[in-house]
């Protein structure tokens, strides 16, 4: 939190942070501490230095005490340093009764750390989540902005070794579905089906 | 079992086009204007006649809570605020409408805003569902584009904004006061209430907060007419539901059913069954974390709708149904979600604060056999001095599952202190 760097948006940044502004009514300019701090966040590495809330501050003109609150109050603002990819293990009864465990070991093993630490390369941060609204997709976990569903300790750890090989591999069900329909078949909309058929195909 | 041409959410799994074109051919924004010059009451009075209850879990009456807005809209403007800060463990149905039918969702805040006499509304959707939110946004676009919403909404002559607000990952925002306390820009703690968010709500204005899900079945029952939407369903338990079945069954899913469906043909029918056979049920969370468990027993013949689950000391909450088969360490599960509302709680009330931390040392040592079965009953009475002793309900959230636990499952709970005793060989 403590670094000497000064932060300031990129340019395409300062334009985004106008349009959050702008939704919000005049004086009520505060309200865009959440997506400027996302915003910030995301140009600086992941993670929110003390002088990028200062910037905010100034930009909203919010006492700077107040952007703190909100930066610490939030588990998505990250107060220090993370790896480059954000692995996040929803380990929430749905996700439990389904092996999180499983997928948290097959995480730990494959990155070789525990939740909390980051990779010695720099490249993953490894996170305990709490539940992330994918439910009847579990197990799941979230990497960056992506999640991945339908997980069992092989998929996981072609995940990871497909990150560290720098590609992205596809996110969604990794069990063969489209999404939240039932993996054996459609139970309702079944006029559906033929466009569920052309889609599995395409997949 | 709900008829096809029933149901609602006709796009839920994404299987459809989930642009502005295919939202058209399955009949979203058709004839939104005619919808719109039935006037405010005529809307409001359809909405409660429809019988529709709230979709967030409270099961308050929507067309009740539209009609709490000021009739004349003096000095302060009127807001419109749509929850979907999803974050109930086991719930996952207002993420799919809002990647899969973001056009209901879209053109119900239309006609809810009128409704109220609000001509914006903020969707404040969870941080994590980035995804979720770039779908909605990509929606929002396209009806402005064509001229659905904006300054002139769909020819109707109302100007009508629609935003969307990230939250950045706090559970306790989808109670709608920290909600609003967030959108202002502020820790997303609960307020006191009275006044209510109809008298003092977003920016201090008139403000009416409503679940995703509510919002998105409003066009449909316009369209089909009140008389359609109570049709289906039990008395005082009306119309569709998408429920999510997770946990110990063959095939987890989401779907649109009627409400009032009996439990046990919900899981059947649509998820598979339960793994390893219906005698191999443990027992069910019906509705999301915050309600509590109920045993194989009631689990047999229970219907799912709020009056039912209320009946048999449960509830059901958002319709999250976690099923649990006889593998599963009840209270090992239990004492996971005690942790998820230590974890949540904001700190603000005492009895949360401090008792959240409490009940889950407290299960905590009881999962492993570590306490005396006295201390089930001081357990019981913590969650009693929590319940009821905060400014909002995550207290009785964190309460609720386990004095489900306590009441139906004790035994589970004192055999895990019996064991422990005879395993250690301090007590021989």
């Amino acid at each position: 939190m403590t670094d000497k760097i000064e932060f300031a948006f990129n340019a395409t940044n300062a334009r985004q942070a106008k349009k959050h502004i702008a939704k919000y009514p005049d004086g009520w300019q505060s309200s865009a501490v959440m997506p400027l701090l996302d915003l910030a966040q995301r140009q600086n590495d992941g993670w929110l230095s003390q002088s990028a809330m200062d910037y905010i501050a100034r930009m909203l003109d919010m006492p700077p005490i107040r952007v703190y609150e909100v930066a610490t109050f939030y588990t998505m603002y990250n107060l220090k340093p993370v790896g480059k990819h954000h692995v996040q293990v929803c380990t929430n009864l749905p996700c439990w009764l389904r092996g999180s465990d499983n997928i948290a070991d097959a995480c730990k093993r494959a990155l070789g750390v525990e939740f909390g630490q980051t990779t010695d390369d720099g490249l993953f941060t490894l996170s305990e989540v709490e539940c992330l609204g994918a439910c009847v997709n579990a197990p799941m976990i979230q990497v960056d902005d992506d999640y991945y569903e339908d997980l069992d300790s092989g998929s996981v750890e072609k995940i990871l070794s497909e990150l560290k090989a720098g590609r992205t591999p596809t996110p969604g069900s990794q069990g063969g579905r489209h999404t939240c329909e039932p993996a054996g078949g459609l139970t309702s909309l079944l006029h559906q089906a033929e466009l569920k058929s052309n889609k599995v195909g395409d997949a | 079992m709900l008829d096809d041409k029933d149901r609602i959410f006709t796009n839920i799994y994404g299987l459809d086009d989930t642009g502005i074109k295919g939202a058209k051919r399955r009949g979203d924004w058709d004839g939104t204007k005619k919808l719109l010059s039935l006037g405010r009451d005529k809307i409001v009075e359809t909405v409660k006649a429809s019988g529709l209850r709230g979709r967030g879990g409270a099961g308050f009456s929507t067309g009740m809570k539209w009609s709490f807005m000021p009739k004349e809209i003096g000095e302060r403007p009127h807001y419109l605020v749509i929850n979907a800060d999803e974050g109930e463990p086991g719930t996952c149905k207002d993420r799919e409408i809002m990647r899969h039918d973001p056009h209901k969702l879209i053109e119900g805040a239309l006609i809810a805003s009128f409704a109220i006499g609000a001509h914006a509304a903020y969707c404040y959707i969870r941080g994590e569902f980035f995804r979720e939110a770039e779908a909605l946004e990509r929606a929002v676009q396209e009806a402005y584009d064509s001229g659905l919403i904006g300054a002139d909404s769909s020819g109707s002559g109302y100007k009508f904004d629609f935003y969307v607000h990230r939250g950045m990952g706090a559970y306790i925002c989808g109670e709608e006061s920290a909600l609003i306390e967030s959108l202002e820009g502020k820790k997303g703690q609960p307020r006191m209430k009275p006044p209510f968010p109809a008298n003092v709500g977003l920016y201090g204005c008139p403000t009416t907060v409503n679940n995703v899900e509510s919002i998105a079945v409003v066009p449909t029952i316009l369209r089909r007419g009140a008389s359609w939407f109570a049709g289906i369903g039990r008395p005082n338990n009306l119309g569709t539901k998408l429920f999510n079945i997770s946990g110990h069954v063959n095939q987890p899913c989401t779907v649109e059913e009627e409400m009032g469906i009996p439990l046990r043909e919900l899981i059947d029918k649509h998820a598979g069954g339960v793994r390893g056979g219906w005698d191999n049920l443990l027992a069910v969370i019906p509705g999301g974390a915050s309600v509590p468990v109920i045993p194989k027993s009631i689990c047999d013949d229970v219907l799912m709708d709020f009056d039912s689950l209320r009946e048999v000391q449960s509830g059901l909450g958002t319709a999250a149904v976690m099923v649990m088969d006889t593998s599963t360490d009840l209270v090992r599960a239990i004492t996971r979600l005690s942790a998820f509302y230590k974890h949540e709680s904001c700190g603000q009330c005492t009895p949360c604060r401090e008792g959240t931390g409490w009940m889950w040392r407290m299960m905590e040592r009881i999962a492993r056999g570590n306490a005396a079965v006295h201390e089930i009953d001081t357990l019981e009475e913590v969650t009693r001095q929590v319940e009821g002793h905060t400014i909002c309900a995550l207290g009785d959230a964190a309460a609720w599952p386990i004095q489900g636990l306590i009441r139906h499952f004790r035994a589970d709970m004192e055999k895990k202190i019996a064991d422990a005793r005879a395993d250690d060989p301090r007590a021989a």
